[in-house]
């Protein structure tokens, strides 16, 4: 019995413990970031955005989830129950995966893979699954016209993210997220890749379907796209999976060019603050640019977005890779590697 | 140890499973969703055995990619399925023909299967295995030396490949308007608009 | 040059970012809205909200029924039926607004002698039933009763430009 303990349920039980400790704050956090949404969106209109229910309307989000919790999940007879219902778990549990390798500061993390960054981007090009099996099972066309939209963009601008990826890693020399974040101590990413830093965060928006690239979702003409058909908590988790992977995005931008947990310079009144703080303080930052970008611009053309994807960042993403293998090589600048 | 037999069971049935629903469910999506499990469990086969980077890529590259391009075409098609299987009985027996010989030949192989005498050394060694190179860093190491020439040959292949589907597919159109960004971006205002001075009582 | 200016500019994103700069800039502005069931804006004298029907100084009802309102009603809207008075004056028995049908065009307090039928200031009115919207005699004197002071007021402010 003390083995089975000792062995297995004890083991267990911690990494249980560790991922509450994660995705309880990530929920709350993604309630919060649709307030937030709300408030920015308001303020740079000019309203007052949200401030009825509780103070400030701090307890919006909750009354919002408790209406989606309570209303009925419709089932169109034409849709396909088995898809039309694995859809928006399906987002939801990608969404919630992926922070399994995110480290929080220096070992905080649930598994310390040494392909962090693949998996990564592995779980964030699956993101398109869930959207593409609701539009289709729902059996309706402005869900699958949405999904379509949605698939060919996702498919897209993960080409150009790739090169981004690829030329990060590349100044590193591993694919561990935390080892990504201990070459950044003397100079963040975001100051020699500059371009591809900019580069990485409009790929991470289109990737999200955030404004300027929500096509899969355009109010105007497709209603709400891929999940026009879903109600009550089918919706929410949809919702949530979304708003979750806007804040993956936000981490994943952190890691790779504002250095995770590092405090922007290693000086003491820097380093007061401890790493997970430094840590979600860029992701916030990351994540009002999001929201200040949706305030700001409208929304491409389909065929402008392709054109983006595919004429410009492509073409610019590799011309930057290569630039940045040549520099590496010239300079000796390489990381090396043991063996 | 036992949690590595269970799950190295776990993935290897359900490979299989969703394997044999590929080609047994009515639906072709949900063929190629069951395709997509097969991969996933694939992967956790890789990572089972130390193979993490594998096993990524296998996600990256089928998954995100591939299978999606698949669920794209599929679910685009439209097809009448009892129409389709109508013929079933009428060619069951030649397809149960190809089907039997094929299992005979499989047979053969199998019975005649021997490992090579240096695959047990290999196993044993494996890169993941051997100090502190990752696997990534093992497979670089050997795709870029010994298979450096497949490794561009494949390279090339899928080059052809493209231009290939993109020749066959390509044509261009008379009388199509397109738009050029960068024309639109530099027209400025002395270009596009003209100030007259028009008299009262006249056109312009 | 102004081909190296426009690939400068193209390449660092300014349209992008002098528009990101503006949309800042606005979240720090004042806010255009107010907090509205709690705060209210400005409304004008002349502004026609709800009916109302008004009574002298020593509680008499104003309407003669004259039916001049009733007859000008684009909307027919307006019910009126009148008997003399056991003291021989001219009243209304019956003065139904289907609030429903008005069109707040005013026409109803512009016609009225004796200032008796006037649109007041009050806008919130919303029913839960469309049997509440059916104003009758009753109720409009109430209204009347209610906002009194502030129709006076709109009145005498407004009276200078009539």
């Amino acid at each position: 019995m003390a083995e089975l303990w000792h062995g297995y349920l004890g083991p267990g039980a911690w990494i249980v413990f560790k991922i509450l400790l994660i995705v309880v704050p990530l929920l709350l956090g993604v309630a919060y970031l649709t307030l937030a949404e709300r408030k920015v969106l308001a303020a740079m209109q000019l309203r007052k955005g949200p401030n009825v229910v509780g103070p400030f309307g701090l307890l919006q989000p909750l009354a919002d989830g408790l209406k989606l919790l309570l209303k009925e999940t419709i089932i169109p007879s034409g849709a396909n129950p088995v898809v039309f219902l694995a859809a928006p778990m399906v987002t939801f549990i990608l969404a919630i995966v992926a922070w399994a390798v995110i480290p929080f500061d220096y070992g905080l993390v649930v598994a310390n893979i040494n392909v962090g960054v693949l998996y990564l981007f592995a779980i964030s090009s699956l993101g398109v699954y869930g959207i593409i099996m609701a539009g289709w099972a729902s059996n309706s066309k402005y869900a699958f016209l949405g999904a379509l939209r949605s698939a060919a963009q996702m498919v897209s601008y993960e080409v150009s993210i790739g090169f981004v990826i690829i030329s990060v890693l590349m100044c590193v020399g591993s694919l561990n997220l935390g080892d990504i974040v201990l070459a950044q101590r003397g100079l963040w990413f975001a100051i020699p890749l500059f371009p591809m830093f900019v580069v990485f965060f409009i790929s991470a928006l289109a990737e999200t379907n955030r404004a300027p690239f929500d096509l899969p979702e355009a109010e105007a003409e497709l209603v709400a796209g891929y999940n026009v058909e879903y109600s009550g908590m089918t919706f929410a988790l949809f919702f949530l999976g979304e708003y979750a992977n806007m804040i993956l995005m936000s981490a994943m931008t952190s890691i790779l060019f504002l250095g995770g947990w590092l405090p922007p310079l290693l000086i003491a009144p820097f380093t007061w603050l401890p790493g997970p703080v430094w840590f979600a303080l860029k992701i916030a930052l990351c994540l009002f640019v999001f929201l200040w970008v949706r305030a700001t611009f409208p929304r491409y053309r389909y065929d402008q977005l392709m054109r983006l994807g595919w004429k410009v960042f492509l073409p610019f993403s590799l011309f930057w890779l290569v630039v940045t293998a040549g520099v590496l090589v010239a300079f000796g600048w390489a990381p090396r590697l043991a063996g | 140890m036992i949690v590595y037999a269970a799950a190295f069971y776990v993935f290897a049935a359900m490979a299989i499973a969703s394997g044999a629903m590929v080609i047994a469910s009515r639906n072709p999506v949900h063929s190629v969703l069951f395709l997509i499990l097969a991969f996933f469990n694939a992967a956790g086969l890789f990572v089972l055995m130390g193979a993490e980077f594998l096993a990524m890529i296998l996600v990256i590259v089928y998954v995100g990619a591939v299978a999606v391009l698949f669920l794209f075409v599929v679910m685009m098609l439209d097809i009448n399925f009892a129409e389709l299987r109508q013929g079933f009985l009428q060619y069951l027996p030649i397809g149960g023909l190809v089907g039997l010989i094929l299992l005979v030949e499989l047979l053969f192989v199998a019975g005649t299967w021997v490992f090579a005498p240096e695959a047990g050394q290999i196993v044993s060694d494996r890169p993941s295995g051997s100090g502190g190179t990752t696997n990534a860093h093992a497979i670089g190491l050997v795709l870029y030396t010994k298979y450096a020439y497949p490794f561009q040959l494949a390279g090339l292949v899928l080059l052809v490949a493209m231009i290939g589907a993109i020749v066959l597919t390509f044509r261009s159109r008379d009388g199509v308007r397109r738009q050029r960004v960068a024309d639109q971006l530099a027209r400025g205002p002395e270009s596009a608009v003209e100030l007259r001075k028009v008299k009262s009582g006249e056109g312009v | 040059m102004a081909m190296l200016d426009r690939a400068a500019r193209a390449l660092f994103l300014s349209e992008l970012v002098s528009g990101m700069a503006l949309t800042f800039r606005y979240m720090f502005r004042e806010k255009a809205t107010i907090n509205y069931p709690f705060e209210k804006g400005p409304l004008s004298p002349r502004f026609r909200g709800e009916h109302a029907l008004r009574r002298y100084a020593n509680g008499e009802e104003r309407c003669i029924a004259c039916k001049l309102c009733e007859a000008i009603c684009p909307a027919q809207a307006i019910t009126i039926e009148a008997e003399p008075r056991e003291d021989g004056s001219r009243r209304t028995t019956r003065y139904d607004i289907d609030m429903t049908k008005c069109i707040y065009c005013g026409l109803c307090q512009e016609s009225c002698p004796v200032d008796a039928i006037v649109e007041g200031p009050n806008f919130e009115f919303a029913a839960e039933t469309r049997e509440e919207l059916m104003y009758n005699k009753a109720k409009l004197l109430a209204n009347g009763d209610r906002w009194e002071a502030e129709i006076a007021a709109n009145l005498q402010a407004d009276a200078p430009y009539r």
